[in-house]
């Protein structure tokens, strides 16, 4: 370019701008105010976030459902898998631990204590791993489109829920062929699933945050999901196990039994099955969880909202 | 010429008195909808690789023993310092080459990328034409175009009023009860901008949107785009076709390296371009 050009641009420039470069950054930065012009990315306060994710709710939930439909589509048999799966996970666990394995000696009903513990435990993993992987396998998806990010953990946890509910219909198939009687007890299942899903919830926005930075967390991250499914009691009671098999002391089975995905096991388990006795502070630890997980979960996910995108 | 000398007297003007409304006279509609301010870009890209580092497990971990840092993260500074103003009114196209920061630059403006360091300033929400990413291939079109219309933030009763006038826009026919995957290159495209355009936006931005479909779908979506503009209040576009946005455009900044290398009338600018 020759220089009367370059002359003509940058005069030109500088009449268009109101001025930059000669006046630095202050006089743009004052136009702005003056004309009431907000910074295109900015974090709203928290009641103005939870208000704008409830606006999406529609979003929200169109993405769950969609993205549940199009996870079976391209199979023969369809949607139908959303049965099957879980109907042949729940036979697989059956044949090897409760047959096979023998593991069931000690515990009544072994295959519906295997079963729900199963069940509920996979609720939670799979919301979490969803939610680690929610911002940083869509980041085509927020670098197009204007949307408070929790949308996308949010709406990965209400496709897991979906699938639990189909799930949840053949756990009490299940559960009443193995002898299990309906109780009144069994109007708290909704109570504790909800609890459950506020937990997932909160702990997918963790990871979503999480994951978003931290690119290596999606290949560790079933590791963590194995370890925590052996120190939950999904296929054993860890009274037994810990404390009379390894002779480990009782405060290490108490903190077991405490953590969030065993007291939610333990709670539908205390519903389901008769002679199932839980910790009487289950119930506490059910609702303990649910909501520090859910505040703290919110408030550590919107602290970073505007950054998401960029790595 | 003689209008460029007129422009500049009122810049001398506000140099002397920054604090005076900076705003000179000659633009028809004063007020500023989109104000970037010594904006950069910086991102990072993953799994970058030169010629040394191949990507094996057993350089990874000679990389970890040594201690070194991951190099297959490269920052790439994408926008570095662009600043100007837009107007009501104003129907601006970006041009430059490839990688100039085209299509970083209304990203940021449209906020999906945080500034590195500067700000974009806006007068509401700036949307950027396009809902590629949020419609799954293995659905159907109706699916895609709810999907779609919710992403881009309608409530339900905007999604069934404009249901409808998308299907026969997209000219798709009964393929809209096909899966997406189905679709030939063109019909996908015709749907994606469909969906896109269905909503009206106060600042629009528009990147290489029209480039796609056939004759008669280009004349379509040429003339839904003049239509937007009129709603619109300000409108970027990004074309490699300089034909459309010196058709469409009263303003023209040309991007280059991440830099602003001219700012100003189409035909200037553009004749610019075009020699170097």
């Amino acid at each position: 370019m020759s220089q009367p050009e370059s002359a003509i641009a940058d005069a030109q420039a500088g009449g268009r701008n109101g001025g930059t470069p000669p006046w630095g950054k202050e006089p743009l930065a004052k136009l702005a105010k003056r004309y009431g012009l907000r910074r295109a990315i900015a974090r709203p306060s928290l009641p103005v976030y939870l208000r704008q994710l409830w606006e999406r709710r529609h979003f929200i939930m169109t993405y769950a459902t969609s993205r549940n439909v199009s996870k079976y589509s391209n199979s023969a048999l369809g949607q139908l898998w959303q049965v099957l799966t879980p109907l042949l996970n729940a036979l697989i666990y059956w044949l090897m631990f409760g047959l096979i394995l023998g593991a069931s000696k000690d515990i009544e009903n072994y295959p519906a204590f295997l079963i729900t513990g199963m069940f509920v435990f996979t609720f939670t993993q799979r919301s979490v791993t969803g939610g680690a992987k929610s911002i940083s396998g869509n980041l085509s998806l927020i670098r197009a489109l204007h949307f408070p990010r929790a949308a996308l953990p949010l709406a990965y946890t209400i496709q897991e829920l979906q699938q639990l509910l189909i799930s949840m219909g053949i756990l009490f198939g299940l559960v009443l062929i193995t002898g299990e009687p309906i109780t009144l007890a069994w109007l708290l299942i909704p109570v504790v699933l909800t609890l459950q899903t506020f937990f997932n919830l909160g702990a997918s926005l963790v990871l979503a945050r999480v994951g978003a930075s931290a690119r290596d967390l999606n290949q560790l991250l079933p590791f963590i999901m194995r370890t925590w499914l052996y120190t939950s009691g999904v296929f054993f009671s860890i009274q037994d196990k810990v404390v009379q098999s390894a002779g480990l002391p009782q405060w290490v089975a108490e903190i077991m039994y405490a953590n969030p995905a065993a007291a939610y096991i333990e709670a539908m388990r205390d519903i389901l099955i008769q002679d199932h006795s839980p910790r009487p502070w289950i119930w506490f630890a059910c609702v303990f969880w649910a909501v520090f997980a859910l505040f703290f979960g919110f408030w550590y996910f919107w602290r970073a909202e505007e950054r998401y995108g960029r790595g | 010429m003689a209008e460029l000398t007129k422009e500049l007297f009122p810049v001398e003007e506000s140099q002397q008195t920054p604090k005076s409304p900076p705003r000179p006279a000659p633009e028809p509609t004063g007020t500023p909808t989109v104000i970037v301010d010594d904006l950069h870009i910086v991102y990072r890209v993953y799994g970058a690789t030169t010629d040394q580092e191949k990507g094996n497990a057993a350089n990874a971990l000679m990389r970890l023993l040594r201690r070194q840092g991951r190099p297959q993260m490269k920052e790439v500074h994408a926008v570095k310092g662009v600043s100007f103003v837009a107007y009501h009114g104003d129907a601006i196209g970006i041009v430059g080459r490839n990688g100039s920061g085209k299509s970083t630059l209304l990203r940021a403006i449209a906020g999906l990328l945080p500034p590195h360091k500067g700000a974009v300033y806006t007068d509401g929400q700036p949307s950027l034409l396009g809902v590629n990413a949020a419609l799954m291939r293995e659905l159907t079109g109706e699916r895609n175009i709810v999907l779609g219309c919710y992403a881009m933030g309608m409530n339900p009763t905007q999604v069934k009023q404009r249901f409808d006038a998308i299907v026969d826009f997209s000219g798709i026919g009964d393929f809209v009860q096909f899966p997406m995957s189905t679709y030939s290159s063109g019909m996908g495209a015709r749907l994606r901008f469909a969906i896109a355009s269905a909503k009206t936006h106060d600042v629009l931005l528009i990147d290489e949107a029209l480039a796609t479909g056939d004759r008669e779908f280009k004349r379509k979506s040429q003339e839904r785009i003049k239509q937007m503009r009129a709603e619109a209040g300000t409108v970027f576009l990004v074309a490699h076709n300089l034909d459309v946005i010196e058709e469409t455009c009263n303003r023209v900044i040309w991007l280059h390296k991440g830099k602003i290398r001219m700012d100003g009338d189409p035909e200037t600018v553009l004749a610019a371009y075009n020699k170097g």
